[in-house]
């Protein structure tokens, strides 16, 4: 599959060890990691018993860490390095216990200290320091004011009017212009594996190819980009060595193997604050060295999931530095640091390893966590023992997501991660242009409106014919919400493009596009939220008597519901059809957009926590809901509409067709423990048996959270007591007691589903 | 919502049981029955049809797990119930009603839908109510359907109405839920307002023919927790040879609201749920019979 061809270090690499015992194969000549990876790793289909627990070392590390919790969590950030903006090679080796530490590498000197990381925006690492009540170093400041353009400075130089109208009424939400965009995943296993310099070998090799090319725009840039490749691998060695560490060579050992990879998603965080920075898809990869280890006696069970520990909690305490603008939208100082586990290959074997179980035993050698962001890839065929011990970890932790996996690989292969939170992409082969979302709920009362913003009554979009008379009549407002929407879509993508030309421009993933091949597939990620509040109000306006209320400007600010309507969320088609050509509709609008670079036109239907953001920015909705209310999260039904039980609840949703929807579609459900069964056993048994049912029938995610409201509601009045309470919302997990309390109420008011 | 209930001087008011009138208004605040048709035939038609079982009253549906019966289910609660209970938590699923017409081969098809469900939760359909024997053409209808998709069934019914279980309707039947609500016929009666014997005679019938019975029992304090009582129930429930399971389930105030908003006198207003002890004494009664309980 490799376009790029490793030069021969292959014989070095064996003659020295790091390759001994491996099944050779096409990877040994190019890079391949996943076909190292079918040659070589060791499905594993039996229970989760032979699991350790924690060292008192690993237990002596973090409880240092969690001394230093509830200060972070009161002042927002627990330092800052406000003089040195960070790059790969900024900062001295820092740790947390030096002597302790398996596994090394802190972002700056001293764990939880944030850099500032500016090439996103400056504006954004302004504001940070004055929140949080740091000096601005002026010579930093005159440089990214004076000296160094950043993204943010560009998108606002191109912007066009549309699109600022658009974003400054809250219709285009939480676009990735003033930082880093995020949801690229480098391919950390290839430092691994192949060793630094046989990267750049072959990143050396892809620039004569380049150079063989005529120099037209396309390919100077693609020369550029190599060129600054090349250069952050160079920095990403000069790193380790400051720790003690020639990752110039491939890792001969599993202690070097996740040290190697580690060092390899440090370069990455050092260097850009992406709004979400995630792992890939590493445990069964790494499982092939923790087994040759332990195969050769090298090493026990005991100190294997050491090491998975010691990664783990280097991967709980990566930090940015942000505004709380920002942690409105995604709560909870989210850094996605998403690790995709589990799935089936494509030649049908489970890729179950052991070490997929030691990622999940973090969760209790180490305690529940919000992050690295534990995801597992869903199939029924997955082994028992190993669905039994995720349900398991989900009833006793609420910390892990589901994805389907069945969905995901045969739409993107079995090599694929998920970004953030439901986005899917082939691992050094794929990335996105993360495009935030629409609210398309604010879009319908555009529609009905004329164009004009329901709140302000500013005309916004284009001025049309906003409906008249007494009673809103279906086919009338789907014909005006066709046409606005329309609108919205060039708009959003004249948006997207803007932003993606400048953040390659001006905030480039140097190191973890240094991890991709040279052909890379970017897809253009749009997104929309809302959907529920849509479905709800053209049921209404379809199936009830929906009595438009004019303000004194004639301006549409309230509706009248006479009568019942079918609501999405109860499998029920009358709504659920509407959901699903909402959707269908959306995404063709979508593909009818040049995009840039000609990235693949995809949408999820995903609003993470931003949800709440957008309920606010709304008004009352044709069904119902009262202005300033949340939306519902993602592609969940709206709150308490889903009267027909959870699974009922997520076969509406996976009615939503994957394939217009390929960055994903979210489902966030809440259950009571009891609500599962009577025994942990049959919880088990029937979690598993849910998760299995809502795969066959095409659900593609999952977020299951098994608490009782009043663990929530004692949460909130006694934070103190929970310093670990992990609560998925939509795609990600969050500390609940880091929420704001509008985000914990809004948690609380969420359906809970006393039985399933 | 009209007709008045006949209030009784000790226990439950009893409706009288009359033909049951199809139709009557559907609340939204229930699970209800969006997302099935609901039948608009004409009042002799559908009198016709209910008589050959083909239509039915139904309250609600659910898609619900580890509750009724073993994996994921869909549960149908059917309208309609001959019994009174005082600690009744579904007081609008007395009346038929108030229940919506649905057609059999209507809820048959939302079965189909879900039989991959059912296939991998080991789950199936649940017929509950109300008292699903209050309709038993459309429930053997229901349950012949179910059989033919292959699909496991359960009836959750309190066995007062038993005889309208037909042995060939039992034969499609793969789980009883038998809601035993008293063990002393006095109980009985101030509980339910009817008589205890239907039901044991049914559990016992149900016995015989070899199929597999849970058994259900609500606590309430004052009314069901008497010691003597509870060994009566345990005593019947020990010599039902199919029975696997006993849920004691405690008795909880969440339908108190149901009662006054259908406008009928709600005796339990100050009963408390059982204390743990309690609780724990009553399964121990069953226990100590070898029975598994919950």
């Amino acid at each position: 599959m490799s376009t790029t061809a490793v030069p021969q270090t292959g014989t070095d690499a064996t003659a020295d060890g790091a390759w001994a015992g491996f099944v050779t194969g096409p990877w040994c000549d190019g890079v391949d990691v996943r076909d190292f990876i079918q040659r070589n790793y060791t499905p594993y289909t039996g229970e989760a018993d032979f699991l350790a627990g924690p060292t008192e070392r690993t237990a002596g590390i973090w409880a240092r860490l969690s001394e230093m919790f509830p200060a972070e969590r009161a002042k927002g950030v627990y330092d800052i390095d406000n003089h040195t903006p960070s790059t790969i090679v900024s900062h001295p080796a820092g740790y947390i216990d030096q002597d302790a530490e398996l596994i090394v590498g802190l972002q700056t000197d001293a764990p939880l200290k944030r850099a500032m990381i500016p090439n996103g925006g400056w504006r954004m690492v302004e504001k940070s320091l004055e929140t949080y009540g740091y000096d601005v170093d002026p010579e930093v400041a005159k440089i990214f004011t004076t000296y160094r353009k950043t993204h943010n400075d560009g998108v606002f130089d191109v912007y066009p009017p549309n699109v600022r109208a658009a974003r400054s009424s809250h219709l285009i939400t939480g676009l990735p212009d003033a930082y880093g965009r995020g949801r690229i995943i480098g391919d950390y296993r290839r430092v691994a594996l192949y060793g630094v310099d046989a990267l750049i070998a072959a990143k050396r090799l892809e620039r004569h190819e380049l150079d063989m090319e005529r120099s037209v725009e396309d390919v100077i840039r693609d020369r550029e980009e190599n060129a600054e490749q090349i250069r952050a691998l160079t920095e990403l060695k000069q790193m380790a060595a400051s720790y003690g560490y020639d990752i110039s060579r491939p890792a001969t050992t599993a202690r070097e193997a996740v040290q190697w990879l580690y060092f390899a998603y440090l370069g990455a965080v050092k260097e850009q604050n992406g709004a979400a920075m995630s792992l890939g898809r590493t445990s069964t990869f790494l499982d092939v060295y923790l087994q040759r280890d332990l195969a050769s006696g090298a090493i026990t069970e005991e100190f294997a999931q050491e090491l998975i520990d010691d990664f783990v909690i280097k991967l709980r305490i990566v930090r940015f530095l942000r505004t709380p603008e920002y942690d409105a939208l995604f709560s909870g100082d989210p850094t996605w640091v998403t690790e995709s586990i589990g799935g089936i290959g494509e030649d049908g074997r489970p890729l179950v390893t052991k070490t997929s179980f030691r990622f999940l035993q973090t969760l209790y050698n180490i305690g529940p966590a919000p992050e690295p962001n534990l995801t597992v890839l869903w199939s029924n065929r997955l082994p028992e023992g190993f669905k039994k011990f995720c349900a398991q970890v989900s009833i006793d932790t609420s910390a892990i997501q589901y994805e389907s996996d069945d969905l995901i690989r045969t739409s993107w292969g079995d090599d694929a991660a998920i970004a953030c939170c439901v986005s899917p992409m082939r691992v050094g082969k794929q990335m996105q242009f993360f495009g935030a979302r629409v609210n398309i709920a604010k879009a319908l009362l555009y529609a009905i409106n004329g164009g004009r913003d329901e709140i302000t009554g500013k005309q916004v979009a284009p001025v049309s014919a906003p409906v008249e008379g007494d009673v809103l009549d279906y086919d009338d407002v789907y014909a005006k919400y066709d046409t606005l929407l329309d609108w919205l879509a060039e708009t959003y993508v004249d948006a997207l493009n803007c932003v993606h030309y400048m953040h390659d421009k001006y905030a480039y993933e140097r190191l973890e596009m240094a991890l991709h091949d040279r052909t890379v597939l970017r897809t253009m990620a749009c997104g929309i939220a809302g959907l529920s509040v849509v479905a709800d109000s053209l049921s209404a306006i379809r199936y009830a008597k929906v009595t438009p209320v004019r303000d004194e400007d004639g301006l549409v600010t309230d509706y009248v519901v006479e009568g019942d309507f079918p609501t999405y969320g109860n499998d029920d088609d009358r709504a659920d059809d509407i959901a699903v050509a909402i959707v269908k509709s959306f995404m063709a609008k979508i593909r009818r957009q040049k995009t840039y670079r000609d990235s693949l036109h995809t949408q999820s239907v995903l609003t993470i926590t931003s949800n709440v953001v957008y309920g606010k920015a709304t008004g009352n909705t044709p069904d119902g809901r009262r202005a300033g209310e949340p939306f519902a999260p993602g592609a969940n039904p709206m709150n308490g509409r889903d009267s027909h039980g959870m699974l009922a609840s997520a076969m509406s949703v996976a009615k939503l067709p994957y394939s217009e929807a390929m960055d994903g579609i979210s489902l966030t459900s809440t259950v009571v423990p009891s609500g599962l069964g009577r025994t942990k056993e049959e919880q088990v048994t029937n979690l598993v048996g849910l998760m299995d049912a809502y795969n066959v029938s095409s659900g593609y995610h999952l977020n299951v959270n098994v608490l009782n409201r009043d663990t929530l509601e004692d949460a909130m009045e006694h934070p103190e007591k929970y310093p670990q309470l992990t609560i998925r919302v939509s795609g990600y997990a969050v500390n609940f007691v880091r929420l704001t309390r509008e985000q914990q109420l809004d948690v609380l008011s969420r359906t809970f589903h006393g039985g399933l | 919502m009209s007709s008045t209930p006949i209030v009784a001087e000790v226990g439950a008011p009893v409706i009288e049981l009359g033909l049951p009138v199809v139709g009557g208004s559907h609340h939204r605040s229930s699970a209800g029955t969006a997302g099935l048709e609901v039948s608009d035939a004409q009042r002799s038609e559908k009198l016709a049809q209910m008589r050959a079982g083909e239509l039915g009253s139904l309250h609600s549906w659910e898609l619900v797990t580890a509750v009724d019966g073993p994996g994921t289910r869909l549960t149908t609660f059917l309208a309609g119930c001959p019994l009174r209970c005082l600690y009744c938590h579904n007081p609008d699923t007395m009346e038929m009603r108030r229940g919506e017409p649905v057609l059999a081969s209507e809820l048959l098809r939302r079965v189909e839908r879900y039989a991959g469900v059912f296939a991998v939760t080991g789950g199936g359909l649940t017929i509950s109510g109300g008292e699903p024997l209050m309709q038993p053409a459309f429930v053997a209808r229901l349950l012949r359907g179910a059989t033919e998709l292959g699909v496991h069934t359960a009836i959750d019914t309190s066995g007062y109405l038993g005889a309208h279980c037909s042995d060939e309707m039992l034969a499609d039947i793969d789980l009883v839920l038998l809601d035993v609500k008293s063990g002393i016929p006095e109980t009985y009666r101030r509980t339910t307002g009817r008589d205890l014997q239907p039901t044991l005679d049914f559990g016992r019938r149900v016995a015989a023919s070899g199929t597999e019975i849970w058994i259900r029992f609500v606590l309430v304090p004052g009314l069901t927790d008497a010691p003597e009582n509870v060994d009566a129930v345990a005593d019947y429930v020990a010599s039902l040879s199919t029975v696997s399971r006993v849920e004691v389930l405690p008795f909880h105030q969440m339908g108190r609201d149901k009662w006054a908003s259908l406008g009928m006198t709600y005796e339990l207003e100050d009963t408390s749920p059982p204390a743990p002890e309690l609780v724990a004494r009553v399964r121990q009664q069953f226990r100590d019979r070898g029975l598994t309980v919950y």
